[in-house]
């Protein structure tokens, strides 16, 4: 197969010519090709990797989207897309022979339909943006990333993004009906519908979450929801880690989908109640948030149905937030966790893994260990409900060492995921960071098959190539150099 | 099961290149689709059982040949469902089946659609080979949602060995109302109860009459009768009417000859037609129902103008058109999604790529 067309696709021009091209079709001010102002577009949120592209190019419009991906195609010059760079495992890293195709520019909402319940906006608007504009009407989007201040919608339909209501609301997937847009040649294609569904394959799942890699999208229609009319949260506090899981899985078993089901053990709480002072209990092992939204008389009967199993699954404390300012402040400790290990430690790479929720305990007495193992602290924030980890990896990168050491427990972990019958990642993508174990997940037949699902889309392979699906090459390189637990995968391929 | 598996390899094997198979669980929706007369059945009703169900993971993991009533027994022992209710047509139905046919019933307004719950599948493609996408968790977003491509695919791409969906709790409560009303009457009420905080589950409006459920805490429920109105229907007239409609045995789903039953799927605020006063109209507006003599083709087009399509549901005659088309860039990458998992065309085209 095609392997190494899809993943280093040699452009036909140098970096001269390929700028001169971009001139013509953009105002000055929509082309980025000096190396000082490239910089800032290095990389996204996982500032690890870094890589300097050819050019970054800021279209206002969509002709000019248009235009840019016919003369890539053209050129077969690799186009890597962009939100806001807050995504967390390099999907919009660059390619070093290629364009950054910055779609922040693309940043209106189109039209907003109360009686629909629909929004429909460019890729560069803002997350937050959505509910704000649809607060007047009694709705909102439900997709509500830690990042939704900064983070852009286009970004969130390439990642398939969640938040921590996503148990009870749905992730992106759920909460998109359409996307419009444009093929790697510049073709147009709308997959899904503003009707319940559409004709054909689900494309629109297919899209969602491909880490811009099959399409290029320029407008979204997106779900609203009329938003509860109170929430309330409860707090609890728990003196094992394995206790506080199972009062979450008894939560479940109870018939509760609670609104958020969120976890942090006692690293995270410290380190976060020292930042935003949000009342948690220091002493504890673990804390739970338990957040109900609905009615105020549905919110009632089901805070009591959760404080009742809390407190037969032994929490030491639990305690339902009074007032809308208090139950904010119990939930700003916890969207706080990442910059709060930012606070205690120099760098953290956070983590990312979902597994069963009835394997927590044992993923973190693993963690515990790798933490010896590895000379490294680690804090953990879960989101509980729906199995889906973030562990904090405190590191120092001015250390030598100690980043690698950080990259190799971070694979553990993900690692760990797979074998308790998850997966390596759960809302943040592969991008370039999760590549490696890409190999653990999945088997070299069903890599062959994302390539094919990839060529399928994008048949010369200049979207974002390089990213999220590893070759059968890196895997074999990567399964001499990590043997893992004595088992060498892929052991039957040839080694190159 | 290996062995079964092994077998249906075998099977898809030898057929490659020399005819075409068309995959056959309890063969309930056999008339769906467009129908290849030249297809050998590839029965599939033998790779059947619960593979894993923990209802506190709220996930479950069966094999495609599993009986779609024995899945829904199981969860009712648990408390659990189903929420996008499938439609059976047959006893015989299996869950590998409903989720190739990608159909939901009535409570898919309030609670999602099928594909909503797929988290993954394992199958065995037109290649031969054993694919395992997706998986048992959540969220999960490691690799392209293949899994979900397969919901709705009508067995197109491959035999749907294994799948893994989520499952949700019962509503505690749940409630149905009936009102008197016209057709625009129910989908202007509807839409704008939408767009409140109720607990909706599923509607039908139908020949002057709105049935509404509701489903959810019993405190909601309770809250939002009082504030709606209308006539409480006895719980086990209310269950009776709800699989009706998903069984789809009211009298507007009863063919004559020389009829179409046409399933139209419209955004949902689209006005009542005049001449459709005759629909049954589901999901808050956004699934209507017409019966219409063979030879009136006008739906596709009509559906397609206010943003919607248009399915030949049951009496389409040999060649006609059954879906609705799609754009060419759209059907080109559907007809190379079809090649990298069938590159023969060894399973049947009952979702025509046109």
């Amino acid at each position: 197969m095609a392997e190494t067309a899809l993943h280093t696709p040699s452009p036909a021009v140098t970096r001269e010519v390929f700028v001169a091209e971009l001139r013509r079709l953009l105002p000055a001010d929509g082309l980025i090709h000096e190396e000082a102002e490239l910089r800032a577009y290095e990389c996204d949120g996982l500032s690890a990797f870094r890589e300097l592209p050819w050019a970054v190019a800021l279209p206002r419009t969509e002709e000019e989207v248009v235009a840019l991906l016919q003369t890539c195609h053209r050129l077969r010059v690799p186009v890597v897309p962009r939100g806001a760079g807050t995504g967390l495992s390099g999907g919009a890293l660059p390619h070093p022979q290629g364009l950054v195709l910055s779609l922040a520019r693309l940043n209106r909402i189109l039209a907003l339909d109360p009686f629909a319940r629909t929004a429909t906006v460019q890729p560069g608007v803002r997350n937050l943006a959505i509910s704000e504009a649809a607060a007047p009407y009694g709705l909102y989007y439900a997709p509500d990333p830690s990042s939704q201040i900064a983070c852009t919608l286009g970004g969130n339909v390439a990642e398939n993004s969640g938040g921590v209501h996503c148990l009870k609301y749905g992730l992106t997937v759920h909460n998109v009906l359409r996307v419009r847009g444009y093929t790697a040649a510049g073709e147009p294609v709308v997959f899904g519908s503003l009707a319940p569904d559409a004709p054909g394959y689900d494309l629109l799942a297919l899209a969602i979450g491909s880490e811009g890699m099959l399409a290029v999208v320029t407008e979204i229609t997106v779900k609203l929801l009329p938003r509860p009319q109170t929430a309330r949260c409860i707090l609890a506090a728990f003196d094992s880690v394995r206790a506080a899981g199972e009062a979450v899985a008894a939560i479940i078993a109870e018939g509760i989908i609670p609104a958020g089901l969120e976890m942090m053990d006692q690293g995270a709480t410290i380190a976060a109640e020292d930042f935003v002072h949000a009342g948690y209990p220091l002493e504890a092992a673990a804390v739970l948030l338990c957040e109900s939204d609905g009615t105020p008389e549905e919110v009632e009967e089901e805070i009591a149905r959760m404080g009742a199993v809390l407190e037969r699954c032994g929490a030491t404390e639990w305690r339902v937030s009074r007032d809308e300012e208090e139950r904010l402040r119990f939930w700003a400790g916890r969207k706080a966790a990442f910059p709060a290990a930012g606070r205690v430690s120099p760098d953290y790479y956070c983590m990312d893994g979902t597994i069963p929720r009835k394997a927590l305990g044992e993923m973190l007495e693993a963690i515990a260990e790798m933490e010896r193992e590895y000379g490294l602290r680690c804090l953990n924030v879960f989101h509980a409900g729906d199995g889906n980890l973030h562990p904090l990896i405190l590191f120092d990168a001015n250390q030598p060492g100690e980043w690698e050491r950080a990259e190799a427990f971070g694979a553990d972990i993900l690692e760990l995921s797979v074998r308790l019958g998850g997966t390596v990642t759960g809302e943040h993508g592969v991008g370039v960071e999760k590549i490696n174990q890409m190999c653990v997940q999945f088997s070299p037949v069903e890599l062959e098959a994302f390539f094919q699902v990839k060529a399928a889309f994008d048949p010369a392979g200049i979207l974002n190539p390089g990213k999220a699906i590893p070759t059968l090459h890196r895997c074999a390189e990567y399964g001499r150099m990590r043997v893992s637990r004595g088992k060498l995968p892929f052991a039957e391929l040839p080694r190159f | 099961m290996n062995a079964i598996v092994d077998r249906l390899r075998e099977q898809v094997l030898a057929a490659c290149g020399r005819r075409r198979l068309e995959i056959r669980g309890g063969g309930s929706k056999s008339w769906y689709g467009a129908p290849d007369p030249d297809a050998e059945p590839l029965e599939v009703g033998l790779l059947s059982g619960i593979i894993r169900y923990e209802p506190s993971e709220l996930v479950l993991t069966a094999y495609g040949g599993t009986p779609l009533r024995e899945v829904e027994a199981l969860l009712a022992r648990h408390g659990q469902w189903l929420p996008f209710s499938p439609p059976h047509f047959a006893d015989s139905a299996t869950i590998g089946g409903a989720v190739a046919a990608g159909l939901s019933g009535p409570t898919r307004w309030g609670h999602g659609a099928l594909r909503d719950y797929v988290l993954g599948v394992r199958v065995l493609d037109g290649q031969g080979r054993v694919l395992r996408f997706g998986g048992e968790v959540m969220k999960n977003v490691a690799g392209y949602d293949v899994a979900r491509l397969f919901a709705g695919s009508l067995g197109t791409l491959g035999v749907i060995l294994e799948v893994s969906l989520k499952v949700l709790p019962l509503p505690p409560a749940t409630l149905t109302l009936r009102f008197a009303c016209s057709q625009d009457e129910a989908i202007e009420r509807l839409n704008r109860w939408a767009g409140q905080p109720l607990p909706l589950s599923a509607s039908v409006w139908w020949q002057g009459e709105m049935t509404l459920r509701l489903a959810g805490a019993r405190a909601a429920v309770e809250a939002a009768a009082a504030r709606l109105g209308g006539e409480v229907l006895p719980e086990a007239a209310a269950q009776r009417f709800w699989e009706e409609v998903r069984e789809q045995r009211l009298p507007v789903w009863n063919l004559h000859e020389g009829e179409v039953l046409w399933r139209l799927a419209l955004p949902p605020t689209t006005p009542a037609w005049a001449d459709a006063e005759d629909a049954l109209v589901e999901w808050g507006g956004g699934l209507r129902w017409l019966r219409r003599p063979v030879g009136d083709d006008s739906w596709f087009e009509r559906a397609r103008a206010v943003g919607g399509h248009a399915v030949r549901w049951r009496g389409a005659r040999a060649g006609e058109r059954v879906f609705a088309p799609r754009g060419a860039a759209e059907r080109a990458i559907e007809e190379r999604l079809k090649a990298a998992f069938d590159p023969d065309g060894v399973f049947a085209r009952r979702l025509p790529l046109e």
